[in-house]
């Protein structure tokens, strides 16, 4: 009670002991259904009927074959770019520019994939994939450059290079990568041998689906077995205290860099070569974007960032089918997404911490 | 004769698009300047941009008041500004994690409240946007004036609020305040500031600078509303606040450099100079990039930048 005679509420809050182990995987899949429930506003909002629009979003996504097959035809990008965010944010090099990331790697695939007609066509995809990759890598390469060499923050240049890399390729797509004869901003089509194989009759279920889960394999046990993994995650804990324990900081970060970018590079060859066959302007729908809710949702770890690629592939893919038969804006994917990243932090914070109500 | 007069008309024109197109910037990166003197990088400007782009031009479209818009743009700027104190300040995450989350959730609703509010039209809609004003006096200024002092009452605004915040934040003590709670919170709170609080109001009055930042695009600079409108000049405020050293007046030239650049683009494409427009947007981001190399190094960053203060966790 204070002065003027009001009982006094104060809310602080106050680290907690460490929680259980299956916390872990409680927690985010508490968020999702946290995030779930909020998404019922704008849906509201909206007009839309919430049962049907619910059992709309789900059924679109998983319903028939075809649906859960397109469904992780999304989910291959996103884990991609998911994983690129992920890696990066664990070294703290804070990338934001796997978008312009994917992009390169696209571009790459796309020069590539026009003009590999001469070597032997089994050779052909092995080096636009190694292309892809080295693309977005060394465009990742030019920040972490930036901030190791210079103090350049991170945050910001990889932020200003996304739209440096979008205008480079629009400067390409109505240039020298134009079609022949086309005036509108896309290229040729790439060569068939350049085109991923589809795995599934009757779908869209391709090769690149398998490059993303072998990568996030691949990056899981980088983080778990090498010394590199142990290296970047000291680093990004404490880059004085890894600096003086003998680790050669700039060149871990430039090497994460490079592998950071060339999975958001490797997302860009997937979208070419396996489903849009020639550059165009929109080939990403800001999945690099995406890949930092998606990486953050999966708390940076690699089976995290599948779990939430996948989540947030239903909900791009069944937004789709839940508009067309509510009239709810497709939209309200990104809406959901931004929520979704919203609601993690904040469970992610009551892991660490929590809320103590103090009467005074 | 007839080559000078153009040369004359087109330098004029140029001068006024390099106003134009700066005042945007400078609205965010004041705004931008007044949360980070306070200690916390709000990577929300993007998105509280496109939020304010998008309100601002909706309530003039439904009100037909562009004054209405321009104040609803600052309203949900505050709001979002208070939603990223509430994560940023309150809750203590991550500044970074906490605004990016802003950005995405504001671009989301943005596009989704419009496409909701006027569907997916052929031809998108587009509201009677704000005149040129034509200051009296220094208009008539042979050469400069026609180009400098004809100009929407938003960047007068701007340039009114620029001597204003660096007055609010040098020579008063709500400013001796703000820049403590950036600087030292320790300092801050043993001296009876409440950090929790100067961040939060800072956030939502650089919330509310940043959404006026975005209708000036939809309400000023065009008549309609695009989802790609802001483009990416939130980030480019933020380079400008670090390229000025946290200082508006710097910040402001920073700005006018991006505007001249954006505005020379413009103009070259208007008179039909045939080069690739790609190229040309590239090399104000290019140039951002350059100049931050040339600043970082001697950066002055407020020291509690990007730290959340938890008063039980104080060191000691």
């Amino acid at each position: 009670v204070d002065e003027r005679g009001k009982s006094v509420i104060r809310f602080r809050i106050i680290k907690r002991k460490p929680l259980p182990g299956w916390a872990k995987i409680v927690i985010p899949i508490a968020a999702i259904l946290a995030t779930l429930v909020l998404a019922a506003i704008p849906i509201l909002l909206a007009g839309g009927h919430l049962w049907k629009s619910y059992y709309y979003l789900f059924h679109g996504a998983l319903g028939t074959r075809y649906n859960l097959l397109e469904t992780f035809v999304k989910a291959s990008p996103l884990l991609l770019t998911g994983l690129a965010v992920a890696f990066a944010f664990r070294a703290k090099f804070w990338n934001i520019g796997a978008e312009g990331q994917l992009l390169a790697g696209a571009l790459a695939a796309t020069v590539l994939g026009v003009h590999l007609g001469s070597i032997s066509p089994v050779l052909v995809l092995p080096t636009i994939i190694i292309g892809g990759f080295l693309a977005g890598g060394l465009w990742a390469s030019i920040p972490a450059l930036l901030k190791t060499k210079l103090k350049v923050d991170d945050v910001v240049s990889t932020l200003l290079l996304n739209y440096v890399m979008i205008h480079i390729m629009g400067a390409l797509l109505f240039g020298p990568l134009q079609q022949p004869g086309s005036s509108w901003p896309r290229s040729s089509a790439i060569i068939e041998a350049a085109q991923y194989p589809i795995l599934m009759p009757r779908s869209r279920f391709h090769m690149g689906i398998i490059i993303s889960f072998v990568a996030m394999l691949i990056i899981w046990f980088i983080n778990k077995k090498t010394t590199f993994g142990y290296q970047a995650k000291a680093v990004g804990t404490n880059i004085r205290a890894a600096h003086f324990g003998g680790i050669n900081t700039t060149s871990v970060i430039l090497w994460t860099a490079l592998v950071s970018g060339g999975l958001a590079g490797l997302a860009g060859v997937g979208e070419l070569c396996a489903l849009q066959y020639r550059l165009i302007m929109d080939i990403s729908p800001g999945y690099g974007y995406s890949g930092i809710v998606i990486a953050m949702l999966g708390n940076l770890h690699p089976a995290g960032v599948l779990f939430s690629s996948l989540f947030f592939s239903v909900i791009i893919v069944g937004a789709q089918t839940m508009s067309r038969m509510t009239g709810v804006p497709t939209y309200i994917a990104e809406v959901i997404q931004g929520m979704a990243l919203m609601v993690m932090l904040i469970f992610l914070l009551f892991t660490e911490y929590k809320l103590k109500v103090q009467r005074k | 004769m007839t080559a000078e007069f153009l040369d004359l008309a087109f330098i004029s024109g140029l001068m006024g698009a390099t106003m134009r197109m700066a005042t945007p910037i400078i609205f965010a990166a004041l705004g931008e300047i007044l949360t980070e003197r306070a200690g916390v990088l709000n990577l929300g400007i993007e998105g509280i941009m496109l939020m304010g782009a998008m309100t601002g031009f909706l309530f003039t479209f439904s009100t037909d008041s562009i004054w209405l818009g321009v104040f609803a743009a600052a309203c949900v700027g505050m709001l979002l500004g208070f939603l990223m104190a509430l994560l940023s300040v309150n809750l203590g995450l991550s500044q970074h994690v906490s605004g990016l989350g802003i950005t995405l959730f504001a671009t989301g609703l943005a596009m989704f409240i419009y496409r909701l509010h006027f569907g997916s039209p052929t031809v998108p809609p587009v509201i009677q946007p704000f005149k040129q004003v034509a200051l009296p006096v220094l208009s008539k200024i042979p050469v400069i004036g026609p180009g400098l002092f004809t100009q929407y009452t938003l960047t007068y605004v701007a340039w009114l609020l620029v001597p204003a915040l660096s007055i609010l934040l040098y020579r008063t003590t709500i400013g001796l305040k703000i820049r403590t709670v950036g600087e030292n919170p320790v300092v801050a709170d043993t001296v009876g500031v409440n950090v929790t609080l100067t961040r939060t109001l800072c956030l939502v009055a650089g919330g509310a600078l940043m959404g006026i930042g975005g209708a000036f695009l939809t309400l000023a600079h065009q008549n309609m509303f695009l989802i790609d409108v802001i483009g990416g000049r939130g980030w480019v405020a933020i380079a400008m606040v670090i390229f000025g050293n946290w200082n508006p007046l710097k910040a402001t030239i920073g700005a006018l450099i991006f505007g001249f650049l954006d505005g020379l683009q413009l103009r070259l494409q208007s008179v039909g100079v045939v080069l690739s427009f790609h190229l040309f947007l590239m090399i104000p981001y290019l140039l951002t990039i350059i100049a931050l190399i040339g600043v970082s190094r001697r950066a002055a960053v407020p020291a509690g930048l990007l730290k959340p203060y938890r008063r039980e966790e104080r060191g000691g």
